[in-house]
């Protein structure tokens, strides 16, 4: 049965779009990036190596929980102990990435790039696409995409405990303050993009003023909503910068923990 | 300056209907509405076009221009190569009637279904006060020209006509957020009946509708976003829920 725009009553019209443009471009390279950073977040999540370099830690393991963590990479203690599933030991990484992992699955970006792109629903604006039922997110399992908020609140407490990771790679590798390395950069620079993407985040400007009806009589809410919105149009970049950051980071903290290059300290 | 541009144009009605070519002169400045004009002039007296004002605020002459949902009027003819034919179609996303002019009346039903502003009985017109930081939000979504491309593009009806007894589409969901953001509407269940009845959660914010508003309006970081978030206030998110039982408000005032 014809459906869409070859239903019936519609303008017959054999091609199901008109578009001469590239349009097929931008989900290409969404796909390729986002397959090529999830294969290399796997990789390092099992990997369950080289994640420490006191004081550096890789944001795929911080906080680091488990009594398997590298010596030294345990800031916040062991609650979590050791797991084992079929004689396998869990990496400690994986039971902090479902959480980051979660907050960027429900972004309201994330969810057009890769409805978009991996779903093709639609591939394109305008560009009918294959398939032939939709209820969008209002069944299982896409209706948890209104949990976003809780990701988000999860995603703030992982920021604070970056910031404190970047605040001891300050510390030099015998543990003295005062010091400041290329590696203390790069998690300050982490930090810092995983504040702006969550600052910039669409349910942090609800939540800041955005659910208000009356501005005048919340002027502080109503300023702070001001200049979350001015972060919020710019949430796309810093998405995309904030999951290159992290995935370099970790990719830094990889080469000094095995000692492929040494952490240079300025002071 | 004028030059002869290729435009291929769809002609036919509900029963059939093709793409025709025609080659046509293009003067300095011009849009496509224009050209249509010329042709329907020199080439096709009987083409079906709609239109009305020429100044892109009527949203009448909406067509699809190189398969994109377009206005005639504000598509500039120098935006395309010399060598470009430019293939011209009614909308796609609802019944044709007859060459460029498609049947938008879906629009004008889900019109009706969306409840109408709701001022505080008290208050009369012209007894409205409301401070300006209050209403700017709703203002932007008033720029609406009811074009309908937002409406046209929305896949949800586009490539799923079942749906559209259940979805109300973009244009109508910016008036239920300018009317739940309105300081004075004291209709409090516009955020469950966008849910349950106009369909929001069937929107997957893909932001096509956002991309070819011709008004430019945020439709969908700062209308469709902002409800989805305000539904999960009342319906996903406990502890809002409980707020508002205990505060015996939404928590939205």
């Amino acid at each position: 049965m014809a459906i869409g725009v070859f239903s019936a009553t519609r303008a017959t019209i054999e091609q199901r779009t008109l578009r001469t443009d590239r349009w097929w471009l931008q989900p290409l390279i969404t796909v390729a990036v986002l397959v090529l950073f999830i294969i290399y977040a796997t990789f390092r999540a099992l990997e369950n190596e080289y994640y420490f370099a006191g004081p550096l830690l890789s944001p795929f393991y911080s906080p680091c929980l488990s009594t398997i963590c590298i010596e030294g990479a345990a800031h916040f203690g062991a609650p979590i102990g050791s797991v084992t599933i079929f004689g396998l030991l869990i990496s400690p990484a994986l039971f902090i990435l479902l959480f980051p992992l979660g907050f960027r699955l429900t972004c309201y970006y994330y969810r057009k790039a890769y409805y978009r792109s991996f779903w093709m629903s639609p591939p394109a604006c305008a560009v009918a696409e294959p398939h032939s039922k939709y209820t969008g997110e209002t069944r299982a399992p896409l209706i948890l995409q209104n949990g976003h908020r809780w990701f988000f609140y999860a995603g703030l407490v992982l920021n604070v405990i970056l910031t404190y990771d970047a605040i001891i790679a300050f510390k030099n590798p015998e543990g003295e303050w005062g010091h400041m390395s290329v590696g203390t950069l790069v998690l300050w620079l982490n930090a810092t993009m995983l504040w702006l993407y969550s600052a910039s985040c669409h349910t942090c400007r609800h939540t800041i003023g955005g659910r208000l009806r009356n501005f005048s009589k919340h002027p502080i809410r109503y300023k702070m909503w001001s200049w979350v919105s001015v972060l919020n149009h710019r949430h796309p970049t810093f998405a995309w910068i904030s999951l290159f950051v992290v995935a370099f980071t970790d990719f830094y903290v990889r080469l000094v923990a095995s000692g492929s290059i040494n952490n240079l300290y300025f002071f | 300056m004028s030059r002869k541009v290729n435009l291929r144009i769809w002609r036919g009605d509900a029963k059939e209907g093709k793409l025709e070519d025609v080659s046509v002169e293009a003067n300095e400045g011009e849009v496509v509405l224009d050209v249509i004009h010329r042709v329907q002039g020199t080439q096709m007296p009987d083409l079906a076009v709609r239109w009305n004002c020429k100044a892109g605020k009527c949203g009448s002459c909406s067509v699809e221009i190189n398969g994109k949902p377009r206005l005639a009027c504000m598509t500039r003819m120098n935006t395309f190569a010399d060598d470009e034919t430019i293939t011209v179609t009614p909308l796609r996303a609802f019944p044709v009637i007859r060459d460029l002019v498609a049947d938008v009346s879906f629009n004008y039903r889900k019109a009706m279904e969306v409840p109408s502003f709701a001022p505080p009985e008290d208050l009369k017109p012209g007894e409205y006060r409301m401070a300006q930081v209050d209403v700017e939000r709703s203002q932007e979504f008033r720029k609406c020209i009811e074009c309908f491309l937002c409406q046209d593009t929305c896949h949800v009806i586009r490539d799923h006509e079942e749906n559209k007894r259940s979805f109300a589409g973009p244009r109508f969901f910016i008036r239920i957020a300018e009317l739940d953001m309105h300081p004075l509407d004291r209709l409090r269940n516009r955020k469950q009946k966008a849910q349950e009845e106009h369909g929001l959660g069937m929107c997957n914010i893909t932001k096509c509708c956002t991309e070819v508003c011709p008004e430019h309006i945020q439709i969908t970081d700062n209308a469709i976003i902002p409800m989805k978030e305000r539904v999960v206030d009342v319906k996903y998110d406990p502890i809002q829920w409980l707020g508002s039982r205990i505060r015996k408000r939404e928590g939205i005032s």
